[in-house]
């Protein structure tokens, strides 16, 4: 109703507005009006609409508007004003009690781990270390600390577990199971896409439309498509819009302009201010060392530095990292991210909320493979300060879905249950043979969404895939990516007769093309 | 090795057809396989691509051969009094070591750099300066302390010019410690040889190499030479950037990690092989390149690389004897600096077949494959080929165009070089549409 419908509208613009009060762009926009005063075309008896003109034509207007698209972008429309904030954290009570226990039990395991290893949780380093950290900061991956008696504090597989047994206890069905009902391994009744919404959906995607990752491969000629997207793709860097830079994406962006496109959508600009920041985020690592640095450095030796693509930025990783769980300003995506950072106790004031820290600060604890996240930046970026901004970006729109229990259609329990269900429903054949073998599709898919395939796909077809995450701002790709992929090798599938063979044949990931696949799945598959 | 001439004509009328009427005539279907008997000095990659190609039987020790994968220790010994019909194949020119060792191709680049400042100016001449500057030891010995002097503080390398693999290679930034070296008699292993100072070079040492991710690294490419007069030349699409050890060391990390769900322990570190993930495919490496520096800048290196093949091959043109048994595929050591001009560190007559991984494996198994179909024993190709599985013709007798058509097909528009270094290498696509039967085939 129009009603609502405005309501809604400026509840939006009012939150949004607040959140850009305040900060730098407001500061600098203030700036730049005062500034223009001077100018001969600014005159006093149309000063507003002078100032306006201004601000277009300077480029103003439209870091502002990119500005205004990003909040549009990250946070959630705004609920019932009445609604908790817990609301906007997760709408369904029972989700949130899940992850709220899946978080008691995170803390109890590196609470055991650090009373076992008596290490505290954080320390400041002595003078002498402090200096040998700086001096050797551009090479800690020569660092050999003993990581031996370090555990990750867990690992994907842990999660699925956890999802299998989430239940909405407001859900009956009273069914027995049966073919016709849900056989596999998440049994929630979440909405999911099905395959003519993903069509529309992904329509970008669809066969008429020129891609990156098909059309412009050796055989075709670059003046039936490659050579007008690259000269678009420049133009949108030109103009600096973001909205347009995502819609841009959708095609795939060209390499040499993917890492300039990404900051543009991600609204990333390294100002001085944010270098600033970063080096602060250095200097807190410098001084104080914390349990989960350990559990960082362990991450990486075992999963980036044993990749034979990322092996060379083993250092990149630490320095965004160690930098990562320090990072305060990330504590703001806990807003709408269902999960809540855990919380310590200084020495002594156990209960006492005055003395309640954040731990880690960003209230992010790593798990086993949580570096992948920022190894592939490593291709695109290599000023750390950069580097470190567009992986926080990355991070709080995206990637803490893939690990933190909610209703989100983007959020890993709607991915499982949508890889699941496009599975089920287009090769009932392969799914069925699966289960029956004791493999159950989604034990050996999990690991590639959790990852949003990092470390599983060769890197140039795992940039065109995070180019269509960017572009459609939704994870839901990597749920069809994952079906695409048993789609593409169900004809030895249904040849195994194990988990373990299964396994085998979905080892090895790196020599398939992205886009023909879901090309394929989406557009060409008789559904 | 004498081959028969009966022998001759039972491998192949087909051969006979070649050979007498000039042009090939198209083949008649399904004849009995003539067989090429091929006789190989190495056991990695090579002997297993040998071994598994259609028609190819290995001979003993004292057999007749048709093809030799030989060491060049063979060539040196053999070559000179070794008869070989015209259809026969060995894998290295006789002096080779003109472009391979290093004080040779330092006084064949200089000449040939000399002779085109004559002819062509400096700054053709300029298009030469790929080979940092090198001095022979001793011969050139005050040269080299003339060049030292202006240069104050820059860092010398010292090089045996016949050894490979690092060994006896030492740094050096002060005049005193060649001298010392010159004093000492440590180099006890080749006391026998009395010119043994005779046997090293000292190098500019390139002191600011591009790095990635803080690591250095060097690039290796193929070269194929089909010939050298007329120089024909081919450059294979793969290869890869070797990155440096120094500071990459992961001892084994036993990992176990237990379950929140006390499920049994699981060990998931994968076991670390130290010579796995130190290389990258140059497809990569080109990738990362392009996506920092973009394309045009990344087009200009690999153009540059290209000048450093054909230079590198033009100035020992002359010197090299051109047998027409003699086919050569070499490996290019090529070292980036930091303002991403290209440097060559060697040329390697027989580089390393052995593969360190499952990836390295597959490119040596692509490569090897595709320089036995351009060496075209079973006589299936016209020779007018631009492009044979992963290789791209770049030098015939002048430079080769990308554009469509042959080899004689003439150019219009602008001239963009055939070479393909670090583009996808879809060979199998490519070598299927290129033997199919030649009368069915559209193309000329």
């Amino acid at each position: 109703m129009m009603l609502e419908q405005d309501t809604g509208l400026s509840l939006a613009i009012a939150q949004i507005v607040q959140r850009l009060k305040g900060s730098s762009l407001h500061s600098q926009l203030e700036r730049q009006a005062r500034g223009s005063l001077h100018k001969p075309e600014i005159k006093l008896d149309s000063l507003k609409e002078d100032i306006k003109e201004f601000l277009k034509t300077s480029g103003w207007e439209k870091r502002l508007q990119n500005a205004v698209y990003s909040e549009l972008n990250v946070f959630p429309s705004p609920c019932h004003p009445a609604a908790p904030p817990e609301h906007m954290k997760e709408p369904l009570v029972y989700m949130r009690k899940a992850q709220g226990s899946w978080e008691k039990r995170i803390l109890k395991s590196l609470n055991s781990m650090c009373t076992e290893l008596s290490i505290p949780l954080a320390r400041k380093r002595p003078i002498g270390e402090q200096k040998e950290l700086l001096n050797k900061w551009n090479e800690m991956g020569t660092d050999e600390p003993d990581l031996t008696l370090f555990r990750p504090v867990y690992a994907p597989k842990d999660f699925l577990e956890v999802l299998m047994n989430l239940r909405n206890p407001n859900y009956e069905n009273g069914d027995q199971p049966s073919f016709r009902n849900h056989l596999g391994l998440i049994q929630v009744p979440l909405k999911v896409k099905d395959i003519p919404e993903l069509k529309d959906y992904f329509s970008e995607l669809g066969l008429n439309t020129g891609q990156l990752g098909i059309d412009d491969s050796t055989q075709v000629p670059p003046e039936l498509f490659e050579n007008e997207h690259v000269r678009v793709g420049q133009t949108v860097l030109t103009e600096q819009d973001s909205a347009a830079a995502q819609q841009y994406v959708r095609q795939g962006c060209p390499t040499a302009l993917r890492a300039e496109l990404w900051a543009l959508i991600l609204n990333i600009s390294n100002q001085p201010e944010d270098i600033l920041y970063y080096e602060q985020l250095k200097s807190n690592v410098i001084q104080h060392d914390l349990l989960v640095d350990s559990l960082i450095y362990k991450d990486v030796k075992l999963t980036a530095s044993n990749d034979d693509y990322y092996f060379v930025f083993e250092d990149y990783l630490y320095q965004v990292l160690l930098c990562f769980s320090r990072d305060t300003s990330v504590l703001e995506h806990f807003s709408y991210n269902s999960a809540t950072p855990p919380k310590s106790y200084i020495r002594g004031k156990l209960g006492m909320e005055e003395y309640a820290v954040f731990y880690p600060p960003n209230g992010v604890i790593p798990f086993h493979g949580f570096s992948m996240y920022v190894a592939p930046l490593c291709f695109l970026y290599h000023e750390p300060s950069k580097l470190y901004q567009i992986f926080r970006e990355m991070y709080v729109r995206f990637f803490f879905r893939l690990h933190s229990i909610s209703s989100h259609p983007s959020g890993i329990v709607s991915l499982c249950l949508l890889f699941e269900t496009l599975l089920q429903t287009h090769l009932p054949q392969l799914f069925y043979h699966l289960r029956e073998i004791g493999a159950q599709p989604l034990r050996i898919s999990f690991k590639w969404m959790v990852r949003a395939f990092s470390g599983y796909l060769a890197t140039d077809q795992l940039l065109l895939l995070w180019d269509r995450i960017l572009g459609y701002n939704s994870l839901e790709i990597l749920a069809v990516l994952a079906a695409a992929v048993f789609a593409f090798r169900a004809v030895n599938l249904m040849e195994v007769t194990s988990l373990a063979a299964a396994e085998a044949v979905l080892a090895d990931l790196s020599t398939l093309k992205v886009m023909p696949l879901l090309q394929i799945f989406l557009f060409a598959t008789v559904t | 090795m004498n081959v028969s001439s009966q022998h001759f004509c039972e491998i192949g009328k087909y051969y006979h057809h070649y050979c007498t009427d000039g042009e090939p005539e198209a083949q008649e279907t399904k004849e009995p396989r003539a067989c090429i008997r091929f006789k190989c000095a190495l056991t990695n990659t090579i002997l297993d691509i040998l071994r598994r190609r259609p028609g190819w039987v290995e001979v003993k020790e004292e057999g007749e051969w048709d093809f030799y994968w030989c060491d060049v220790s063979w060539l040196r010994e053999n070559f000179d009094h070794t008869y070989m019909d015209e259809h026969v194949r060995i894998c290295h020119f006789r002096n080779h070591y003109e472009l391979t060792r290093k004080n040779y191709i330092v006084k064949n680049l200089k000449r040939f750099r000399k002779q085109i400042e004559r002819e062509a100016g400096k700054l053709e001449a300029t298009k030469c300066d790929f080979f940092p500057k090198t001095f022979e030891m001793p011969s050139e010995y005050h040269l080299f302390v003339e060049e030292f002097r202006k240069n104050p503080g820059i860092t010398w390398i010292m090089k045996p010019v016949a050894r490979s693999q690092g060994r006896g290679i030492f740094l050096f930034r002060k005049l005193k410690d060649v001298i010392d070296w010159r004093k000492d008699g440590v180099r006890t292993d080749d006391q026998k040889d009395e010119t043994q100072v005779e046997n090293y070079v000292a190098q500019c040492y390139i002191e600011n190499p591009y790095l990635i991710g803080g690591r250095k690294f060097d690039l290796r490419v193929y070269v194929l030479v089909m010939s050298y007069i007329p120089l024909k030349a081919w450059l294979y699409r793969d290869g890869f950037a070797r990155f440096s050890n120094t500071r990459f060391t992961l001892s084994s990390i036993d990992d176990h990690y237990v379950h929140l769900t006390n499920v049994a322990v699981q060990k998931t570190a994968p076991d670390y092989d130290p010579e796995k993930g130190c290389k990258w495919m140059i497809q990569r490496f080109r990738q990362y390149l392009t996506a920092k520096h973009g394309a045009e800048v990344v087009e200009t290196l690999f153009a540059e690389m290209d000048n450093i093949f054909i230079k590198s091959l033009q100035s020992v043109q002359k010197v090299i004897i051109s047998d027409k048994h003699c086919f050569e595929l070499y490996g290019y050591d090529i070292l980036i600096d930091q303002d991403l001009k290209p440097w060559l560190l060697e040329v390697n007559a027989s580089p390393s077949l052995t593969a360190s991984s499952q990836e390295d494996y597959e490119l040596k198994c692509r490569l090897l494959k595709d320089t036995l179909h351009i060496v075209d024993m079973e006589g299936r190709l016209t020779g007018k080929e631009k492009r044979i599985g992963g290789f791209d013709l770049m030098w015939n007798d002048g430079p080769v165009s990308r554009a469509e058509g042959n080899v004689d097909t003439p150019v219009n528009g602008s001239f963009m070089a055939n070479t393909h270094l670090g583009y996808n290498n879809d060979r199998k696509k490519q070598l299927k549409q290129l033997f199919k039967p030649l009368h069915t085939q559209q193309k000329v």
